[in-house]
């Protein structure tokens, strides 16, 4: 009864994995009265909470402007209206907003890697000399909170030190600051130190240079991590508010989170159906970027939780 | 080693009649070559991130302490004059607002934001169904774009005929001004925000009690403990340390609070007028007065600095 090896123990559950309730306790009765009862309200109070938002949203920019701005509101359209939709993509000018953020979000994505993956496959493998200094420098701006860079850093990127570059308005102003990404860094590295150093030298011996071992031999070994960082590098650009409000101020160059903004602000009235257009189209991206890779976003947070 | 493999330099002198020393001179200056030849190539693969770095973070955090001492509007060049940005800061009744106000944020997410997640993460541990559709529903707002999650929740906050407003009078309850009120509106703030965010502390919680050993709970079950006493003495003192740390991360994020004020209210609302948002006004909004907004930000940081150190510590002591 008391041995360890719950592998041999047939039909008990597995203490390894049991939880503050065990199995045996909720198959009684009572308890199993109480569990469904409890389980019926947080399914209702989830949909209620999270998805019932999400489709108030989408629903609501299908029906029409009267019947949206009605006394009673109703729970399905009466009819489907795309008008809102197509009114928003084109009339607000929503497509052009989106494409500015796929380019700004891809372009981002592949400055981020390439930049970070190649410093911290230097700090890992060709252990320079103070790179244990270089690489701390990089994780202590973990520890500094970005609203308290904000202004030093527009100023910065109005008037890029020594080469008095402007890059305001410019996708580089996006790109280059996001490509100084410790947390990437951090989680490459601590990838790369488990790649075992004789397959590197192997690599060296069939004559394959640094690039080379670095293209062929580790990138197709750092798949999940690669995974893993690429996604959160677009999620996080395609979330970003506060410093692209900042540096694209010309109508023309912004992202959709902050041209949804302007919008709203703006003195010439958008329907309310579609504004909230508006907001569907931005959310979807998102939506659908985390049904495709939940196990890779949930894993990934988890990970890192436990870690630190 | 190599030491006989050593190439010599083409142009180098023959080798004097003393064998052996020459050898390891010779294979100490080819050591030597290749240890630069190496860290130059090392350094060319980190040169642009170290180059990123310089430019958008280490720079700006040095320019940041100075700026705080200049008078700078883009316009003229930048002046030195000493405190009297910190000054004005103190002499202006907004700067000690905001900072009241995103104390109360702070505290308000702290009781909403804090303890919510944690009892939602045990309560979905224990639950046998539908793993993947809570864990999913939770975490669905904090992918939405922020812009996109806090413009819908103006919509419901509409005092007319906004979902929230229309829901109680359906259930005949007393309806609220919500964001349009000062007495309601940061509560309003602290709700989207926290209904927004708290599917990442949800999730972390949840991960951390699955790593408890199931035998804690075995042992305590035998030694005759219910399940409140199991939640106390094994559950409780198992989390301490991941509850200490989201607490302070959450502390350091929610005083960075800026696009719920931002959107719902303005920056000029003094009922909830921020640290971040008036830090915003000094510089792009009002007064274009960046050495004003960097003498806050500077402040800012030394209070975050407080909670990120303290975060270093604890995460250290448990390394």
């Amino acid at each position: 009864m008391t041995a360890p090896s719950s592998a041999s123990a047939p039909a008990a559950t597995s203490t390894a994995t049991r939880s503050l309730i065990s199995d045996q306790e909720l198959a009684r009765p009572r308890y199993r009265a109480v569990y469904f009862t409890v389980l019926t309200v947080t399914v209702v109070l989830f949909t209620a909470a999270f998805l019932f938002p999400l489709y108030w949203m989408a629903s609501s920019a299908l029906e029409t402007p009267r019947e949206f701005a009605a006394q009673t509101p109703t729970l399905l359209p009466k009819s489907v209206h795309l008008t809102a939709y197509k009114d928003a993509w084109s009339q607000m000018d929503i497509a052009h907003f989106f494409l500015n953020t796929v380019w700004y979000a891809a372009g981002g994505w592949l400055i981020q890697i390439s930049v970070d993956v190649c410093a911290a496959y230097a700090l890992s493998k060709l252990r320079p000399a103070f790179g244990k200094a270089i690489f701390a420098g990089m994780l202590a701006s973990l520890m500094l909170p970005a609203a308290a860079l904000l202004v030093p850093a527009y100023l910065t990127v109005s008037d890029l030190p020594l080469v008095h570059l402007n890059l305001l308005n410019t996708p580089w102003a996006l790109w280059l600051p996001g490509a100084a990404n410790a947390f990437n860094i951090y989680v490459l590295r601590r990838f790369f130190d488990q790649i075992p150093g004789e397959l590197l030298d192997a690599a060296a011996i069939d004559g394959a240079s640094r690039l080379q071992t670095l293209l062929r031999v580790v990138l197709p070994l750092s798949r999940p991590v690669l995974a893993v960082i690429s996604i959160f590098a677009v999620v996080g650009m395609w979330k970003d508010f506060l410093w692209p409000l900042l540096v694209l101020q010309d109508p023309d160059k912004q992202t959709l989170s902050v041209a949804l903004h302007r919008l709203s602000t703006s003195t010439t009235q958008v329907p309310p159906t579609e504004m909230i257009a508006g907001l569907s189209i931005a959310a979807v991206p998102m939506i659908v970027l985390f049904l495709f890779f939940q196990r890779h976003i949930l894993g990934g947070l988890s990970a890192g939780a436990l870690k630190g | 080693m190599a030491t006989s493999l050593a190439p010599h330099r083409p142009g180098s002198p023959a080798a004097p009649p003393r064998g052996g020393r020459t050898g390891t001179a010779d294979a100490r200056r080819a050591r030597l070559r290749r240890r630069i030849a190496d860290n130059a190539l090392a350094y060319a693969f980190m040169a642009a991130g170290i180059l990123c770095f310089a430019v958008f973070s280490w720079y700006p955090l040095v320019r940041g302490v100075i700026l705080s001492f200049q008078q700078d509007n883009l316009i003229n060049d930048p002046q030195w004059v000493g405190l009297t940005n910190y000054r004005h800061l103190f002499a202006d009744p907004l700067f000690w607002t905001a900072w009241k106000n995103t104390a109360e944020f702070t505290g308000l997410a702290l009781v909403l934001g804090y303890a919510v997640p944690f009892v939602i993460a045990v309560l979905l541990n224990e639950l046998r169904h539908f793993k993947g559709f809570f864990r999913i529903a939770v975490y669905l707002p904090v992918m939405l774009p922020p812009i996109v999650s806090v413009m819908l929740w103006q919509f419901f906050y509409d005092p007319g005929d906004g979902l929230f407003n229309t829901a109680l009078r359906g259930a005949h309850l007393p309806t609220s001004q919500w964001i349009q009120s000062p007495h309601t509106a940061m509560i309003s703030l602290v709700l989207v925000s926290t209904w927004a965010n708290m599917g990442g502390a949800t999730l972390m919680y949840l991960a951390a009690l699955q790593s408890i050993p199931g035998e804690l709970f075995e042992a305590a079950e035998l030694d005759g403990a219910g399940i409140w006493a199991r939640l106390r003495y094994v559950t409780l003192p198992q989390m301490r340390f991941i509850m200490l740390v989201l607490l302070l991360l959450q502390i350091i994020a929610t005083m960075q609070v800026f696009i719920e004020p931002f959107q719902l209210t303005g920056f000029t609302d003094p009922s909830t007028i921020t640290v971040m948002t008036l830090i915003y006004r000094y510089a792009f909004a009002v007064n274009n007065d960046f050495g004003l907004a960097a003498s806050m930000s500077v402040l800012l940081f030394v209070v975050l600095g407080v909670f990120a150190a303290l975060y270093l510590r604890l995460t250290r002591e448990q390394d």
